[in-house]
C-alpha cells in the first residue's frame, strides 16, 4: 500500500509537477476555446448547406460527413502533421490540431445542427418570410435559436467529447494537459503527474457528465 | 518531372506502397481484432452493469454511477497512457494491446451502461407490475418483457457511440500497438516517404466507412416511431 501511494500519489512529485500540470491545464482550456467554436463554425456551414436540397450539394455533403465520421481523428491529425511536410507545408502541431478539429468535429456538429434545423416546422419559416424577413434573417432569428434549443443536449455532449479529444494534441507536441503530464512523468520516472492530469480532467468534466446523464435519460424517456 | 508527377511520386509511390503493403495489412488485422474485442467486451459489460443497476441496491448503484461517470469524463487517451505507463509502477505491465483494449472497453462499457439504463427506465412501471402480476419472476420480466422493448430503443444512440469509440483503436499507436496507424507511421519514418500513411488512411476508410453507412441505415430503420 505504502509503495502504491509512493508511485501513484507521491506528494513530493505532485508538488514539483503541479506548475507543469497547471500550465498544461491552461493550454487545454485555451485549445478548447479555439477548437469548440471552430467545430461549431464548420458544423454550421455544413448544416446550412444541408438545407440546399439540390442533389449536387446533397450527395457530396453526405459523403463529406460520412468520410469524417469514419476517419479516426488521430489519423487525420497525424496525416496533417507528418504527411503535409512532404508537400513542403510545415504547419506545426497547434495549426494541425485546429484544422483536424475543424474537419472532424465540424462533421459531428453539422449532423446535430442539421437535425436541429429539421426539427423546426416549415411553417415557422413561411410565417417569418411572410412578415418580410429575408431567408437569412428567418434562419438567424427564427430557425436557428429554436434549432439550437432543441438539440442542446446533443451539442453539449459533443462539446464534452471535443474537450476530451484535445488530449490528442499531446501526440503532435502541443503542450496541453496530457502532454505536460507525460513530460513530468518521463522526467521523474513516476506516474503521479499522469494521475494528476486524470484527476484534473475528471474534476473539470464531471459536472458536465452529470448534467448530460440527466438530460439524456429524460430525452430517451420522452421519445417513447 | 511535372509538379503533378512529383506529387504522385511522393504521396502515392508505387514502390514504397508495394514494399509496405504487408505491414499495413497486418495492421488492419490487429485493428479488426482490437475493435471486435472492444465492442464485445464493452457492450456485454455495459449491459451487465445496467442489469445489476436495475436490482436497485443503493450502495452498489452509487458505485456503478461513479465508475460510469469516471470513464465518461476521462479522455480515452489519458486512460490508455495511465494503464500503459502507470501500472508498471504497481508491478502490473499490460502490453499496449491489452491497455488499449481494456481502456476502450471500459469507456464503451460506461457509455453503453448509460444508454441501456436509460432504455430500461423508459419502460413504464405498469409494464413491470402487469408482468409480475401474471406470475413472472423479476428475471423473467426483465428478460422477456422489459429488455426487448428497451433494447430496440437503445439501438440508434448505441450504434453511434460504438462506432465513435471503436475508431479510438488508432490511439493504440501511442502505446506501440502495431495497428494500422502504428504500422503506417513506422513505415513513413523507415522509408522517408508519406505513401504508407496514405495507405493507412485508405485502410481506415475501407474499414470504417461501411460501418458508418450501415450505422446510418440502422438509425433510420430503428428510428423512434410512435
Amino acid at each position: 500500500m505504502e509503495a502504491l501511494i509512493q508511485s501513484f500519489f507521491n506528494a513530493e512529485i505532485a508538488a514539483a509537477a503541479l506548475p507543469i500540470v497547471l500550465d498544461g491545464l491552461l493550454n487545454t482550456i485555451l485549445l478548447s476555446l479555439l477548437v469548440v467554436p471552430l467545430g461549431l463554425l464548420g458544423g454550421l456551414i455544413l448544416a446550412l448547406l444541408a438545407n440546399v436540397r439540390h442533389p449536387l450539394v446533397r450527395w457530396p455533403l453526405m459523403a463529406w460527413v460520412d468520410f469524417f465520421r469514419a476517419f479516426p481523428p488521430l489519423v487525420l491529425l497525424v496525416l496533417l502533421f507528418a504527411g503535409l511536410p512532404f508537400a513542403g507545408l510545415e504547419l506545426g502541431g497547434f495549426a494541425c490540431v485546429a484544422i483536424a478539429f475543424f474537419l472532424n468535429t465540424g462533421a459531428y456538429y453539422g449532423e446535430i445542427l442539421r437535425a436541429g434545423i429539421d426539427s423546426v416546422p416549415v411553417g415557422q419559416v413561411e410565417a417569418a418570410r411572410s412578415t418580410g424577413l429575408s431567408g437569412l434573417q428567418a434562419m438567424t432569428y427564427v430557425v436557428l435559436p429554436q434549432a439550437v434549443r432543441n438539440v442542446l443536449p446533443d451539442l453539449m455532449s459533443n462539446t464534452l467529447e471535443v474537450v476530451k479529444l484535445t488530449s490528442l494534441g499531446s501526440v503532435v507536441a502541443v503542450p496541453e494537459l496530457l502532454f505536460q503530464a507525460r513530460q513530468a512523468q518521463s522526467v521523474t520516472y513516476n506516474p503521479t503527474p499522469i494521475v494528476m492530469a486524470a484527476v484534473v480532467y475528471f474534476l473539470i468534466l464531471w459536472p458536465l457528465v452529470r448534467l448530460l446523464s440527466r438530460l439524456e435519460n429524460r430525452a430517451l424517456a420522452a421519445r417513447r | 518531372m511535372s509538379k503533378w508527377e512529383k506529387f504522385l511520386d511522393t504521396f502515392f509511390n508505387a514502390r514504397v506502397m508495394e514494399k509496405y503493403l504487408p505491414d499495413i495489412l497486418s495492421g488492419v488485422l490487429v485493428t479488426i481484432e482490437l475493435a471486435v474485442l472492444i465492442v464485445i467486451s464493452g457492450l456485454v459489460a455495459g449491459l451487465a452493469l445496467a442489469l445489476v443497476r436495475s436490482l436497485g441496491l443503493r450502495p452498489l448503484n452509487w458505485l456503478i454511477i461513479f465508475v460510469v461517470d469516471l470513464f465518461r469524463s476521462l479522455p480515452p487517451l489519458v486512460i490508455i497512457v495511465l494503464m500503459y505507463f502507470g501500472l508498471p509502477a504497481a508491478d502490473v505491465s499490460p502490453s499496449g494491446f491489452v491497455s488499449t483494449w481494456i481502456s476502450l472497453a471500459l469507456v464503451l462499457m460506461s457509455f453503453s451502461e448509460e444508454i441501456f439504463w436509460a432504455g430500461i427506465t423508459s419502460i413504464p412501471k405498469g409494464q413491470w407490475e402487469a408482468a409480475r402480476s401474471t406470475g413472472l419472476s423479476f428475471g423473467q420480466t426483465l428478460i422477456n418483457v422489459i429488455l426487448p422493448q428497451a433494447l430496440r430503443l437503445t439501438i440508434p444512440p448505441l450504434t453511434n457511440r460504438t462506432i465513435a469509440i471503436t475508431k479510438g483503436t488508432a490511439l493504440g499507436t501511442v502505446v506501440a500497438v502495431t495497428e494500422i496507424l502504428g504500422q503506417a507511421s513506422s513505415a513513413v519514418s523507415n522509408s522517408y516517404n508519406p505513401s504508407p500513411l496514405m495507405m493507412g488512411a485508405a485502410a481506415y476508410i475501407v474499414l470504417f466507412l461501411p460501418v458508418v453507412v450501415i450505422g446510418r441505415w440502422i438509425e433510420t430503420k430503428f428510428a423512434w416511431k410512435r
